[in-house]
């Protein structure tokens, strides 16, 4: 899966600023998407482009439950986000929904990946290549049941039973 | 096993779990909002397309519904979603639907424990991220999203990691002036806002079993600051006396093995403990009142699941009485239930009295969306649980976060005041 980086370099991007309360009233995805990382970032729905990739620090995702978060950024286009760490309901909400990928990443592709890189992530082998500098990164292996969901395409393609 | 492992344990159908296990667990609560509830619409409708069948839920009398981040409606599309949602539990034959302008209502965190909606003991979630309150009654109670409450309601069941617990113990009853927020605000400002991510804060010890089960909602409360998946207390006489005279029966008391495992254990002296705040824009960006800086406040908010319990409002009416606000000061019970005890009690006049604006229930100003939020520039202190940017208004608006004795000192003065300045 190739795209392109969107860095934000900092920790603890929270979902008020993700998508702020104010929009919590819509359930148009498509609405939703144009008010994505307008706390933060206003210029972001201008940029962004379909198959985009975030990149930021740790504890990406942290506050509130609100599904609006990954389902803001999926329908600018955004594919996946590569993070330090997640908070755990914007991780659950990516993964369950099929909204898009959350990369946990270590350290060195944090520093090594730039604004505008483009990157290839290759789940199957836990790597993200840097194709602008010709640099590879190891990716956090998901967990089995993540790894499985994610497989099946969200929570309700995925049959437990056949464990 | 502690607590939460024979919750999960039990939940599972399994003799036993262990931190890490994946489990899918049976849920014996689900609560979803106004917010909540038309997003599951959202999924439902996607799964209508997928010929997935959505026209019965698992079990209506295991679901309650809540009005309180629009209401009273903020506008038409906040009134259409009330609409939608009323026609959801009609459709589906949800009869615990609290809605707003016919008697009991309240935020949904703030009616789980004032209505009894969860017992000790059950395995409890809610289309929100402070569903983690409820955990003081000794249930493992846990936020999720859309997709995952879509799939409770469909399927009566939902998967889970079994979390490591940390242990937190609070040693001594806490002085007056001190309340349970401080101390929630004190262990987020040392762990940080991720330091309990993905696993269980449990609350125990001699200060906890002086606490008030109000107390207790507190701090559980803010767990969600720290990034945790639930927080609990091990339930006892007081909870049971706290749910019954709600009109709860039947308990089933869950409490943890003598050699319970916790993955930490953190060690707190009540009587070192400090009236604090957290400063913008992160909850535990954390000081002792005593460092606050010296801002001049536009605005003190009483409200919130957080901040609005009766005892909450006890607190501040202690500061507030025959004295006069010198900011904008709006008090918001979080349930009807607690506007009425705070009438019956003299509350209101107290808070009317000192010119204090008193609004109903509502989840609108703490999560920035309407009745009362913040300009360009404003700066509040608020018994609310979030302060990162724009999250009560406007982007550069600024919270800080402290204790409903806190917010009614600074009211009364203007600038971040220690309640022992005025008690």
């Amino acid at each position: 899966m190739k795209g392109n980086i969107i860095k934000y370099p900092r920790d603890n991007i929270d979902t008020d600023v993700i998508i702020p309360g104010q929009y919590l009233k819509v359930h148009d995805y498509a609405e939703l998407a144009t008010h994505a990382m307008e706390g933060l970032d206003p210029d972001f729905h201008s940029k962004v482009k379909e198959g985009d990739f975030i990149l930021s620090g740790k504890n990406f995702g942290c506050g509130s439950s609100r599904e609006h978060a990954p389902i803001a950024l999926s329908h600018c286009g955004v594919k996946a986000i590569l993070a330090l760490s997640f908070a755990r309901i914007f991780y659950r909400n990516s993964v369950d929904g099929a909204f898009l990928l959350p990369i946990e990443i270590d350290q060195d592709a944090y520093d090594g990946i730039s604004e505008g890189d483009e990157i290839d992530i290759d789940v199957s082998k836990n790597e993200i290549k840097n194709i602008t500098k010709n640099q590879t990164y190891k990716m956090k292996p998901f967990s089995e049941i993540i790894g499985k969901i994610i497989a099946a395409g969200g929570l309700f393609k995925y049959k437990p039973d056949q464990d | 096993m502690n607590i939460v492992e024979k919750i999960l344990a039990r939940g599972s159908g399994k003799s036993s779990v262990a931190p890490d296990d994946v489990v899918f667990a049976d849920v014996d609560k689900v609560m979803m909002h106004d917010v909540s509830g038309p997003g599951v619409l959202k999924v439902f409708d996607k799964l209508k397309k997928q010929g997935i069948p959505v026209d019965k839920l698992w079990d209506p009398t295991k679901v309650w519904v809540a009005e309180d981040h629009f209401v009273p409606s903020a506008d038409k599309m906040s009134a259409e979603n009330i609409v939608k949602l009323s026609n959801f539990t009609k459709q589906y034959g949800i009869e615990k639907h609290f809605k707003y302008g016919m008697g009991q209502y309240g935020i949904c965190h703030t009616i789980s424990h004032e209505e009894a909606m969860v017992m000790p003991g059950d395995v409890y979630v809610g289309g929100d991220s402070h569903t983690n309150t409820t955990g003081a009654l000794g249930a493992f109670a846990c936020g999720l999203g859309h997709t995952d409450i879509a799939y409770v309601l469909l399927n009566g069941n939902i998967w889970f990691k079994v979390p490591e617990t940390y242990y937190f113990k609070l040693n001594g009853k806490l002085p007056d002036h001190v309340m349970a927020k401080d101390v929630i605000l004190k262990i987020i400002g040392d762990i940080g806002n991720d330091g309990g991510a993905y696993r269980t804060m449990q609350f125990g010890g001699s200060g906890i079993d002086e606490m008030s089960v109000e107390s207790r909602l507190t701090l559980c409360n803010m767990t969600t600051e720290a990034g945790a998946k639930n927080g609990i207390v091990e339930p006892d006489q007081k909870v049971v006396d706290y749910l019954s005279q709600r009109g709860a029966s039947n308990f089933n008391l869950v409490t943890g093995d003598s050699d319970a495992e916790y993955s930490k254990i953190f060690e707190y002296e009540s009587s070192e403990m400090e009236p604090m705040i957290a400063k913008p824009f992160s909850p535990d960006n954390t000081c002792v009142v005593g460092e606050a800086p010296s801002v001049e406040l536009d605005k003190s908010y009483i409200g919130s699941c957080t901040g609005a319990k009766y005892e909450d409002l006890v607190s501040a009416a202690k500061i507030l009485k025959g004295r006069k606000v010198k900011i904008r000061t709006e008090i918001l019970p979080a349930a009807i239930s607690i506007y009425q005890r705070a009438m019956e009690n003299g509350l209101l006049k107290i808070f009317l009295d000192a010119g204090v604006t008193v609004g109903p229930p509502t989840c609108g100003a703490c999560c920035g969306a309407h009745m009362g939020v913040l300009a360009k520039d404003e700066i509040c202190i608020s018994t609310t649980n979030r302060n990162f940017p724009g999250r009560m208004g406007h982007v550069e608006s600024q919270t800080y976060l402290s204790s409903p004795m806190v917010a009614a000192a600074s009211a009364v003065t203007g600038k971040i005041t220690d309640p022992r300045d005025l008690l």
